[in-house]
C-alpha cells in the first residue's frame, strides 16, 4: 500500500455537492407537508404536484451528480477529491465532528447508481402505485430515502455515514411497512429495523473504538481520508492486527445486519410485504449495498486484518450458497429475488473480503442495474396479474407482456453470469480474483452458487413466462404496463447490457479495465496477476457451470407443462423453511428474552418487597407525624412551657458559644 | 461590702423565674394571672436598679408605664376570667382548649 | 452594711413570697401572698431611692390590682370541689423552674458579667421623688404619658363592654 498518496490528496471544495442530497431531502419536505395537509380528504394531495416534486428531485440529482462527476474526472489523479463543510456538528473536548461531505472516485459510483436508478424507479412507482391512496406519503418516504442514502455514501466521516445509516434505516421500515394495516406487513418493517438495529450496535462499537483508539495515539478522529492516514501510520505488527481485526469485525457487523449476511438476513425476505418499487430500490439497488460501499470504505482496516478479511469470506460465501439454496424452493417471484440479492451480496463480501474491493464494488454497480430491472419486472408482472405472487400460478405471460419478458430475460441471462452481459464480468471477475489470491474454498462454493442461481432465476423465468398458463382467468386479464414502468425497464436493460463493458479484464482487453482504474485511487488494491490461460479457462469453467444451471431449468420447467417440485421430500422441506432460521432465532434468542423481561417486570419492578418498603417510609411518616402531633394539645400552658424550655436552650447555646469564644466568667 | 447592681439584678431574675413557672405550671386561672403580675414586678425591679446605677430617671417613667399598663391589663383580664368562668364554670386552665389539634 | 442586711431581708420576702403564691391551692392566700411579696418590693424600691414608685407600688399594685383580683375571687365564690382542678402543684411548678434554670444561670451569668461597682452618687438630691420624676416625665415622655392616659381610657371602654354581658 503506498502511503504517498494519501498525505498528498489536496481537496478542492464544492458546494455543488450539497445540491445532490439537498433536492431529494427538499421534495421529501415538500411532499411530506403536502401529504399532511391533505391527510383527511379522499384522495389526497395533488398528483401532478406530487410526482413533479418527487420525481424531479432525484432527476435533478442525477444531472448534478454527473456535472460532480465529469468535474471530479477532470481533476488530475492524484487529486480526485472534492469536499464541503456544512457546519460543526459536535464539538465536545476531543470530538470535534463536522457535517462534512465528501466526493472521491468511490462515492462519485454511488451517487450515479443511486440518483439514476432512483429516477428511474421513482417514475416506476408513479405508475405502479397510481391506484393507492397513499401515493404521496410513499414519495415523500421515497425521496426521504434517497436523502439518507446520499448522505450515507457522500459523508466524510464515519458518524456522518451512520446518520446516513440509520436514515436509510428508517425509511426501510417506513416503506417495507407502508401498507400497515395489514398487520403482517407491519411486523416485516418491525423486523427488518430490529436486525438493522442488532447490525447497528456492532458499527457503534466499531466507531467508538476506532475513537479511543486514534484518541489514545494523539488526534482523535474518525474521519475517512485522516482514519487511512492513522492506520498507515502505525507499525507493521500484532497490535496494529489486533487494532484492525476489532475495528474490522464490530463495523462488519453493521455491514451485516444493513447487507443482510447470515445471521441478520431474516429481514430481507420478509421486507418483500413492501411496495415492489420499494424491493427494487432499497433491496436490491442501493441500501443494501451500503454495507460493502462502507468495508469498501474502510478497506485500509481490513487490509490489516487477515482475520476480519477471512471473516468476511467466509460468512460471504456461506449466505451465498444458503441463499441460492433456499431460493430454488420459493414460490413468490418477490422472494426468489430477494434470496437471489442475498446470495449476489454474498458474492460482494466475497469480492471485498479477499481484498479485490473494486471486484466487490463493480458487482454492486452490475447487479444494481440487473437487480432493479427483475424488481420492476416483477412489479410489473404483479401488476398484470392483478396482485398475483405465486409463480405456480403463472406461466405463459411472454405473450401477453413482451416488454417485460424480454428484459426480464436480459436481466436473468445477466445475472446467471453469462456474457457479455454486465453479470458475467462482474461476477467472473470476483471469482477470478477468490481463486488467485488463493481462497480456493471461497472460490468453489461460489462457483457452485452460480449454477444454482443460473438454475432457480430461470425456473422462475420458465415458471412465469412460458408453458401454458395456470390461471387461465388472471391471464386473460393480463396486460403490459404503461409507458411509465416500462420506459425504466428498458433503460435498465440497456444499462444491464452496456455496463459489464466498464469491467472487461485485462486479458481479454489488453487494457486495464476502466472502472477498476477509476477506484483505485480510493481503493489502492494490490494487484494480482495469474496465467493468462487459467483466467480464461477459469472464464470457460463459469460459463459451463451456468449454461448446465439453465439447461437443468429449462429441462425441468421450459415446457408446456413445468415437472412438480419434490414438496414432500425433507431437504425440500428444510430448504423451503429458509433452513429453520427464523425459528432458530424465535427460540433461542427471543424466547428467552421475553421471559427474562416478564420475570424482571414481575418480581422485581411490581415486587410487593419494593411496593412494601414505599409503604413503609410514608408509614414512617405519617408515625412521626402523629407522635408530633400530640404536642398540639390545645392547652396553652403546654405551649408555653415549651416556648420556656426553647428559650431556655438558646441561652445555654448562645452563652456557651459566646464563653467559648470570649473569655469565661 | 455595699450594695452593687447585681444583688438587685439578680433578685429580679429570680422573681421572674418564679413568675414563669407559676404561669406554666399552674392550672387555676387566679394564680396564672398573679404569676404574670410577678414577672412585671421583677422587670419593674431590674429597671429601677439600672436607673439607680445610670443615675437616670428613664428607668423609673418606664415602671411608671408599666405599672399604667398592668393596671388596665388586669381590669380587662379579669373581666375576661369572669366570663370564661360564666361560660365554662370551671377555673382550669386546661379546659380551654379549643386549639387542640 | 445595713443597706446589705436589709436588702438580703426584703429580697428573701419578696421572692419567698413569690413561691408561696405560685404554689397555693387556694387563690385567697395566693392572693395574700403576694400582696406580702409587693410591700417587700416596695421596700427595695425605697432602698434604691426611687421614693415615687415605692409608694406608687403600693398605691397600684398592692392596693388597686391586688383588691381587684380579691373582689373577683370573692365574686366568682368558686367551691372548695372545684378547686381541685386536678392538678400536681409542687411538682408542675418544678418542673417549670427546672426548665427555666438554665435560662436563669446564663442571665446570673451575664449579670456577674457587669462591672462591679457601688451605686453612684446621685445625680441630685431629689432622684427619685415625684418632683423630679414628673418634670422629667411632663418634660420628656409627654407624648407617652398621653398615650397610656388613651390606653386606660381604652380598658375602661373594654371593661363596660366586657361587664354587659350579664353576669
Amino acid at each position: 500500500m503506498d502511503t504517498h498518496h494519501i498525505q498528498a490528496i489536496e481537496a478542492t471544495a464544492s458546494s455543488l455537492l450539497l445540491l445532490v442530497p439537498l433536492f431529494p431531502l427538499l421534495g421529501a419536505i415538500v411532499n411530506g407537508l403536502l401529504t399532511l395537509m391533505f391527510a383527511h380528504t379522499e384522495k389526497g394531495a395533488p398528483r401532478q404536484v406530487v410526482t413533479g416534486i418527487a420525481v424531479g428531485a432525484p432527476v435533478l440529482s442525477f444531472l448534478t451528480s454527473v456535472v460532480l462527476f465529469f468535474q471530479l474526472r477532470g481533476l488530475g489523479e492524484e487529486a480526485r477529491m472534492m469536499t464541503q463543510h456544512v457546519a460543526t456538528w459536535i464539538k465536545a473536548g476531543a470530538l470535534d465532528l463536522g457535517i462534512d461531505f465528501m466526493l472521491d472516485p468511490l462515492s462519485a459510483v454511488m451517487i450515479l447508481v443511486v440518483t439514476f436508478i432512483g429516477s428511474l424507479i421513482h417514475l416506476y412507482s408513479v405508475g405502479y402505485m397510481s391506484h393507492d391512496r397513499g401515493f404521496s406519503r410513499f414519495f415523500t418516504y421515497l425521496n426521504l430515502f434517497t436523502f439518507s442514502m446520499l448522505v450515507l455514501v457522500l459523508g466524510k466521516s464515519l458518524p456522518m455515514m451512520f446518520v446516513g445509516w440509520e436514515g436509510v434505516g428508517v425509511c426501510s421500515y417506513l416503506l417495507i411497512g407502508f401498507w400497515f394495516q395489514d398487520l403482517d406487513k407491519a411486523y416485516a418493517g418491525n423486523k427488518a429495523f430490529i436486525a438493522n438495529r442488532v447490525g447497528d450496535f456492532g458499527f457503534l462499537i466499531g466507531i467508538f473504538y476506532l475513537f479511543t483508539q486514534t484518541l489514545a495515539h494523539g488526534g482523535a478522529t474518525l474521519d475517512f481520508v485522516e482514519l487511512s492516514r492513522y492506520f498507515a501510520s502505525l507499525p507493521h505488527d500484532g497490535t496494529t492486527t489486533t487494532v484492525a481485526t476489532i475495528a474490522g469485525l464490530c463495523l462488519f457487523i453493521g455491514a451485516m445486519g444493513k447487507s443482510a449476511q447470515v445471521p441478520l438476513h431474516v429481514w430481507l425476505a420478509d421486507a418483500m410485504a413492501g411496495p415492489t418499487p420499494v424491493s427494487a430500490l432499497i433491496h436490491a439497488a442501493t441500501m443494501v449495498t451500503a454495507g460493502i460501499y462502507m468495508v469498501s470504505r474502510m478497506h485500509f482496516v481490513y487490509d490489516l486484518s487477515p482475520i476480519a478479511s477471512s471473516m468476511i469470506i467466509t460468512l460471504g460465501a456461506l449466505t451465498a450458497f444458503l441463499a441460492a439454496s433456499i431460493a430454488i424452493t420459493q414460490r413468490d417471484i418477490k422472494r426468489v429475488l430477494a434470496y437471489s440479492t442475498v446470495s449476489q451480496l454474498g458474492y460482494m463480501f466475497v469480492g471485498a473480503g479477499v481484498g479485490a474491493y473494486s471486484a466487490g464494488m463493480f458487482h454492486v454497480f452490475t447487479h444494481a442495474f440487473f437487480k432493479a430491472l427483475l424488481f420492476l419486472g416483477a412489479g410489473s408482472v404483479i401488476h398484470a396479474m392483478h396482485e398475483e405472487q405465486d409463480i405456480w400460478k403463472m406461466g405463459g405471460l411472454r405473450s401477453k407482456l413482451p416488454v417485460t419478458f424480454w428484459t426480464m430475460l436480459l436481466a436473468t441471462v445477466a445475472i446467471a453470469g453469462i456474457p457479455p452481459l454486465a453479470g458475467f464480468f462482474s461476477k467472473d471477475e470476483i471469482l477470478w480474483q477468490a481463486f488467485v489470491r488463493g481462497h480456493h474454498v471461497a472460490y468453489g462454493v461460489l462457483l457452485l452458487t452460480a449454477g444454482i442461481t443460473a438454475y432457480y432465476m430461470f425456473r422462475m423465468l420458465f415458471l412465469t413466462f412460458f408453458g401454458t398458463p395456470r390461471d387461465q382467468s388472471k391471464f386473460d386479464h393480463a396486460h403490459e404496463s404503461p409507458w411509465v414502468m416500462t420506459l425504466p425497464l428498458v433503460l435498465l436493460a440497456i444499462g444491464t447490457c452496456v455496463v459489464g463493458f466498464l469491467g472487461v479484464p485485462h486479458v481479454l482487453s489488453g487494457t486495464h479495465p476502466i472502472f477498476a482504474h477509476w477506484l483505485h485511487p480510493v481503493l489502492h488494491e494490490t494487484e494480482v496477476s495469474g496465467a493468462a490461460s487459467l483466467e480464461f479457462g477459469l472464464m470457460g469453467l463459469s460459463v459451463l457451470v451456468a449454461a448446465t444451471g439453465i439447461a437443468v431449468a429449462f429441462f425441468r420447467y421450459g415446457g408446456a407443462t413445468p415437472a412438480s417440485e419434490p414438496v414432500t421430500a425433507a431437504w425440500w422441506d428444510v430448504l423451503r423453511n429458509k433452513w429453520f432460521l427464523d425459528e432458530w432465532i424465535e427460540a433461542m434468542l427471543i424466547r428467552p428474552l421475553l421471559w427474562v423481561s416478564t420475570f424482571f417486570v414481575r418480581n422485581v419492578v411490581e415486587n410487593e418487597v419494593i411496593s412494601g418498603s414505599m409503604g413503609l417510609s410514608a408509614r414512617a411518616y405519617a408515625g412521626v407525624a402523629g407522635m408530633l402531633r400530640t404536642l398540639q394539645t390545645g392547652i396553652v400552658r403546654h405551649y408555653a412551657l415549651m416556648m420556656l424550655v426553647g428559650l431556655s436552650l438558646l441561652a445555654l447555646l448562645l452563652s456557651s458559644h459566646f464563653s467559648g469564644a470570649g473569655g469565661g466568667h | 461590702m455595699h450594695l452593687t447592681l447585681h444583688y438587685f439584678l439578680i433578685a429580679s431574675v429570680l422573681l421572674f423565674a418564679i413568675g414563669a413557672a407559676g404561669v406554666v405550671g399552674r392550672k387555676n386561672l387566679f394564680i396564672v394571672f398573679m404569676s404574670i403580675e410577678l414577672m412585671l414586678n421583677a422587670v419593674n425591679l431590674s429597671f429601677v436598679a439600672f436607673a439607680r446605677a445610670l443615675n437616670q430617671l428613664d428607668g423609673h417613667i418606664f415602671v411608671f408605664l408599666v405599672m399604667a399598663v398592668a393596671a388596665a391589663e388586669a381590669a380587662i383580664g379579669l373581666a375576661i376570667v369572669i366570663l370564661l368562668f360564666k361560660n365554662k364554670e370551671s377555673l382550669n386552665v386546661d379546659d380551654f382548649s379549643l386549639l387542640k389539634r | 452594711m445595713l443597706d446589705i442586711l436589709l436588702f438580703l431581708i426584703l429580697a428573701s420576702v419578696m421572692v419567698l413570697g413569690g413561691l408561696v403564691t405560685i404554689t397555693r391551692k387556694q387563690p385567697l392566700a395566693a392572693a395574700l401572698a403576694l400582696v406580702v411579696s409587693f410591700v417587700a418590693l416596695s421596700g427595695l424600691y425605697a432602698l434604691l431611692t426611687a421614693q415615687l414608685i415605692a409608694i406608687l407600688q403600693i398605691l397600684v399594685y398592692a392596693g388597686a390590682i391586688i383588691a381587684l383580683i380579691v373582689f373577683v375571687i370573692m365574686l366568682l365564690n368558686v367551691r372548695e370541689e372545684d378547686l381541685q382542678l386536678g392538678e400536681d402543684r409542687i411538682g408542675q411548678v418544678g418542673i417549670a423552674l427546672l426548665a427555666l434554670f438554665p435560662f436563669v444561670s446564663v442571665i446570673i451569668g451575664a449579670v456577674l458579667q457587669l462591672p462591679e461597682g457601688a451605686f453612684p452618687a446621685l445625680a441630685s438630691a431629689d432622684f427619685g421623688s415625684i418632683e423630679a420624676v414628673g418634670m422629667y416625665l411632663y418634660r420628656n415622655y409627654a407624648f407617652v404619658f398621653e398615650l397610656v392616659s388613651v390606653l386606660l381610657t381604652v380598658a375602661l371602654v373594654g371593661v363596660v363592654l366586657l361587664a354587659k354581658r350579664r353576669i
